[in-house]
């Protein structure tokens, strides 16, 4: 470890996969600033570390810990632990800390099932249908592995969360502003904002920056991306392709309307909404053009899967956070 | 479960219609069972699917939402709107492993207070029969590798 | 001690100082709810939410109660009002007064209902106890998010806009009118005057009843405050109460009304014959050029430019060749007005039910078979027939009248309701028939409804004159004869409940009392003005009882037939009383507009546009240069669509917030029913 007076910067993966440290990494030369204003003392993509170094340094030692990934198991909750008490600044960085992100999609299953299809499905050669268990003898001592938790967390479900930057992952430019903004406030040149905001992002959503053109909105059908050819200049959502634009928080630029796809909701919802899943299904819902029962069924049935459409990335941060086989044990 | 399960029902009435339709049960003194709270708002049009997820996910067995019949909405054409939220949500509670029977849309005038009494009682009756949803309380739930069978046998060197 | 009255505009800061009045509305509520412990609980239990203080009393409505309140917030410093009782439809207002006589801001105050949906409709005494404690929890977590609010006020036009010139609207124009108030009464006919300039006799008086509609006609036609716009249809509404913008479309009669006189030399010389359908419902003939009554007000002529020969072939010109006066314009074209008004009233009467739709009373298949409206046309003494009551061959007088009740009413397979004019219109026609005929009359009834001033005793004098009255639903009229005695009679087929057997009844003349209906475009006009049509069809007025003529629309009001089924007197008092609202409005100069409405928060609006299509009193407009979204406060009625819609969340409503809804949830589950004993 050295001994500089630069401020020390942690960065910690959970359940993730890799693309948040990508991102940071794509903020290309930025991350030499990193090194010149901060003291890394913590990456595992990075560098070597252990665990105990960590345990050793002084409470609240770390100015500022990126903390990208979702609470999935033992380690994962002992490390958000860790990093909060070690940390004076700790932010939920990415999908995956913010609001669960993909692996949350596992709350949709009992996480018992999730081990028994990982082990045995036609993509794993284990015919003795063999699974890990938390400890296990061998001559040597015994071993022991995280045990995976029943439900998939966010980080602020965990511990107590100061800054949260959403995106999956976030934009690359968002994340060198928030590097710039933290080296200014190191100098006493800025100040953060209030404790619990989210930082990186935008204060509207999506639409704000997209360019296609916006009309009254009513929906006669929904249509896949593949199953027409839009209309490049035309909004998606009123071309029956159900874009979750209009309840995204801003901040990526709309990269995907731009580039022809709906955008999927990787930024999460602005400030102030309790679930984002509802605010689509209440808007998308509002805007259909039928009155009768049967009309409504006949459109929302070209809506496959509702809930990976409004709960791809928020599950694990929304008001039910799970479905009913994540936490209702099977009656006998 | 015991089967003296008492359902908790949130319901949400719509200020002209559907809100008067309770006024007047309790005016004629109909009786229903308690298990039912009430929420007014302006129209069933406020509805906001939030309220309904919160109210799952605080403890509520079953949502009922109730407004004014079709054509006569106070707002002219804000039920429609609600009833178009109340069939999304459902499909997307589905998702949930929600039945969609815990969740009830039903359409009352001021005049008819007898008919919400019934309807609120049928309503009790359905979710009493599907269980407690009890959502999140179930902290029983063990972790996943814990209960994982496991062979020792045959274990490749 | 004076506290200070911490009135906070942050919502649930921990600063809320809350009272809890839990009333016993007598042994309303505590004969069934606990109170007084309700009370205890509210006080300690609800303590660390905010609740400073929580009483229980006899009548919280009472001076005495409300005092209670007043009291609390000086000494205590309440900033925050629970009162656990009946219904907010009733006190609400008397205890949110209570809050602002003490210098609390009313919204503030929130009611919970313990006794309508709680005391009153259930009878376990511990299950009613602990669902009060919910409702109260709810109600407590969700005044906490309250903040004060103040209405809005509206300046108020002092026109007015009365749309129909039946008696009802006759009625409401010369009250407006007359207090010095101009009004603008628009009528889509070419005269004023309704269905009561069709009718000959009125009930019970026996008035003639153009004799006493005329007058008021001329007085509107000539009254100086009156703007009378016939051969008029309202196409547009803008605005809100005190300030609408309508825009009337004023066909072109294709007479030029300064020019002309109404000498009627037009109308002489037009060679085309019409049926007329509207005025002598079929029964007799006009021109193409017609006033549709010599009484017309205005007395000016219209062209039917779909019957006139000259925009058929482009000859004649017969009308043109003989005005003395050039009136004639042929190529005059519709004009377009917008008018500002402050006040609108619904006068747009009803229309008959087409007994075609009935096929077992022959009407429009068997010639004797008349509608109420023709037989008012048939005794008329300026009708087609001179006042001569004849069969359809235009000469033999009737010997035997058949007069069905109900027809179309009180009947399942068409319209459930009853037109209540019907059965005075028919003893009407009873008597009418028989003194100038001599014929037998028989009517056919279900009930007999003669409720009103005078009306039973013109029953008794029809019951005197020797009208048979069968208590029986018709089931048929036929000319199919079953004896030589019924050969070239219509025979009426029934049961006469009141002696047990069915009867055969041949008559000449079947008259069919047709209900009321609705006019077949009211559900487009219920939209034109932002008002509501029941599920029949009538135009839905604010309270059934305490309030017939108001609508839910600030500013529209209904008045007449349009309202639902009934007789002059009661249209006429309709009539005078939406103008007497109105007057009222207009002495006010302004009004104070609920502050229960939503706004959109322009930094969060990302122009997405969903909310703009939802708002049926088109409050949202959205603005193309910012890409945002606005709501015009003074439009929008509050209903919280759009808050709900918003995906951004970037719109709020004040009065039911997120904020208070989601409180109120967690509030009312902080303790699950079953958690509580219930008893089995």
């Amino acid at each position: 470890m050295t001994t500089t007076a630069k401020p020390k910067f942690a960065m910690y993966w959970a359940a993730s996969c890799g693309g948040c440290e990508i991102a940071v990494l794509n903020t290309n030369e930025k991350i030499l600033d990193v090194d010149a204003n901060f003291d890394v003392v913590f990456w595992p993509v990075a560098m070597d570390a252990k665990y105990k170094d960590v345990e050793a340094m002084e409470d609240g030692s770390i100015l500022l810990t990126l903390f990208n990934g979702g609470i999935r198991n033992d380690e994962n909750e002992h490390m958000a632990k860790l990093m909060r008490r070690k940390s004076k600044i700790l932010v939920a960085f990415g999908s995956c800390a913010t609001e669960g992100c993909i692996p949350g999609l596992a709350n949709l299953s009992d996480s018992r099932e999730m081990v028994h299809t990982a082990f045995t499905t036609i993509t794993t050669d284990n015919p003795h249908e063999i699974y890990p268990m938390t400890s296990y003898d061998v001559p040597e001592g015994e071993i022991h592995i995280p045990n995976i938790l029943p439900m998939l967390k966010t980080l602020a479900q965990v511990v107590d969360v100061d800054y949260y930057m959403p995106g999956c992952p976030p934009e690359s430019a968002q994340i060198a502003a928030v590097i710039d903004l933290v080296i200014q406030v190191v100098q006493g040149k800025a100040e953060l904002p209030p404790k619990g905001s989210v930082i990186g992002a935008g204060n509207s959503t999506v639409c704000d920056e997209c360019k296609r053109t916006r009309n009254v909105k009513t929906i006669k059908a929904f249509n896949r991306i593949w199953g027409i050819a839009p209309e490049p200049s035309l909004c998606l959502l009123e071309q029956g392709i159900p874009c979750n634009g209009p309840a995204t928080r801003s901040g990526c630029k709309a990269r995907c309307p731009k580039a022809g796809a709906q955008c999927i909701g990787c930024y999460g919802p602005a400030d102030g909404v309790e679930d984002y899943g509802a605010r689509l299904i209440s808007a998308f819902a509002s805007v259909l053009d039928a009155k009768e029962p049967e009309e409504i069924d006949r459109i929302l049935d070209g809506l496959v899967d509702p809930t990976g459409q409004f709960y791809r990335f928020n599950l694990a941060g929304s008001l039910l956070k799970a479905a009913v086989p994540a936490w209702k044990k099977e009656k006998a | 479960m015991t089967n003296s399960f008492e359902p908790t029902i949130i319901g949400f009435t719509c200020n002209w219609c559907s809100y008067r339709a309770a006024d007047l049960a309790g005016t004629a003194r109909i009786k229903y069972p308690p298990n039912v709270r009430l929420i007014r708002l302006m129209c069933s049009g406020r509805l906001d699917p939030t309220f309904v997820f919160k109210a799952l996910a605080n403890g509520a067995d079953g949502v009922m939402i109730t407004g004014c019949h079709p054509g006569e909405c106070h707002y002219i054409e804000q039920n429609y709107k609600a009833l178009r939220r109340f069939q999304l949500m459902r499909r997307t509670l589905q998702g949930f492993g929600i039945e969609p029977a815990r969740i009830r849309l039903v359409w009352a005038s001021a005049a008819e207070g007898a008919r919400f009494a019934s309807e609120v009682s049928s309503f009790i009756e359905e979710v009493r029969a599907l269980g407690p949803l009890h959502w999140g309380k179930n902290d029983n739930v063990s972790s996943a590798l814990t209960e994982a069978p496991i062979k020792k046998e045959e274990v490749p060197a | 001690m004076t506290a200070n009255l911490i009135e906070n505009t942050s919502p649930a800061d921990g600063r809320e100082r809350i009272g809890v009045y839990v009333c016993h509305c007598g042994t309303n509520i505590a004969g069934v709810v606990d109170v007084v412990q309700v009370a205890d609980w509210a006080a300690k239990q609800l303590k660390h939410r905010g609740v400073v203080i929580a009483r229980e009393y006899k009548f919280m409505c009472s001076s005495l109660g409300q005092e209670l309140i007043e009291k609390d917030i000086k000494e205590l410093g309440l900033n925050r009002v629970i009162v656990a009782a009946c219904s907010p439809h009733l006190h609400e207002k008397t205890f949110r007064t209570a809050c602002a006589n003490a210098g609390l801001n009313p919204f503030l105050c929130e009611m919970v209902s313990i006794r309508e949906q709680v005391s009153w409709v259930h009878t376990d005494k511990a299950a009613a106890t602990a669902k009060a404690k919910a409702m109260i929890s709810g109600g407590v977590e969700r005044v906490r998010h309250q903040v004060p609010l103040e209405p809005m006020t509206v300046p108020i036009d002092p026109t007015t806009l009365v749309v129909g010139g039946g008696i009802a609207g006759i009625q409401s124009a010369l009250e407006i009118a007359d207090a010095g108030f101009h009004v603008y009464l628009v009528e889509r006919e070419p005269s004023i005057g309704g269905h009561m300039a069709q009718f000959d006799k009125t009930f019970p008086t026996l008035d003639c009843s153009a004799c006493i509609l005329t007058p008021k006609m001329f007085s509107v036609g000539s009254h100086p405050n009156i703007t009378l716009l016939t051969w008029s249809e309202v196409e547009k509404v803008e605005g809100y109460v005190g300030n609408f913008t309508v825009t009337i479309r004023k066909k072109a009669r294709k007479i030029d009304e300064e020019l002309c006189t109404g000498c009627g030399i037009c109308q002489e010389k037009c060679p085309k014959k019409v049926i007329d359908n509207v005025y002598e419902a079929g029964l007799g003939y006009r021109k193409a050029v017609y006033t549709p009554f010599p009484q017309a007000i205005p007395n000016r002529p219209v062209v039917d430019v779909d019957n006139c020969t000259y925009y058929e072939k482009g000859t004649c010109k017969a009308c043109e060749i003989f005005c003395p006066t050039k009136a004639i314009v042929f190529d005059q074209q519709d004009k377009i007005l917008n008018v500002k008004v402050g006040n609108i009233i619904l006068a747009t009467g009803y229309e008959l039910f087409d007994a075609r739709r009935m096929p077992n009373y022959g009407y429009g298949r068997l010639p004797n078979v008349f509608t109420s409206l023709e037989i008012e046309r048939l005794t008329n003494a300026a009708g087609p027939t001179n006042g001569n009551i004849v069969l359809r061959d235009g000469k033999t007088t009737p010997k035997a009248v058949g007069i069905i009740h109900c027809v179309g009413s009180r009947d399942k397979n068409f319209n459930n309701y009853c037109s209540v004019i019907c059965c005075m219109q028919s003893l009407k026609f009873a008597h009418i028939i028989h003194e100038r005929t001599g014929a037998t009359i028989y009517n056919f009834y279900i009930d007999i409804r003669a409720a009103f001033k005078d009306y039973d005793e013109f029953y008794q004098r029809v019951l005197e004159e020797g009208t048979l009255f069968v208590r029986g639903k018709v089931a048929e009229v036929s000319d199919v004869p079953r004896t030589e005695s019924e050969k070239g009679k219509l025979i009426i087929q029934v049961e006469d409940t009141l002696v047990g057997k069915q009867r055969r009844i041949p008559v000449d003349m079947v008259v069919l009392s047709a209900g009321l209906e609705p006019r077949k475009d009211t559900r487009e006009v219920a939209k034109t003005f932002g008002i509501s049509c029941s599920v029949n069809g009538w135009f839905i007025e604010k309270h059934p009882k305490l309030d017939p003529i108001a609508t839910m629309t600030e500013g529209i009001f209904i008045a007449g037939c349009a309202q639902g089924p009934k007789d002059i007197p009661a249209s006429v008092a309709q009539g005078a009383a939406a103008a007497a609202r109105v007057l009222s409005r207009i002495e006010q100069k302004q009004m104070a507009l609920e502050p229960v409405r939503a706004s959109v928060i322009e930094e969060k609006c990302s122009g997405c546009r969903i909310c703009n299509g939802l708002c049926p009193f088109n409050a949202i407009t959205f603005h193309e240069d910012r890409m945002v979204t606005e709501i015009n406060p003074a439009l929008c009625q509050g209903c919280g669509t759009c808050v709900a819609a918003c995906p951004a969340g970037a719109i709020t409503g004040t009065g039911f917030s997120n904020d208070q809804i989601m409180a109120q949830i967690e509030g009312l589950l902080m303790l699950n029913v079953d958690q509580e004993p219930v008893a089995a």
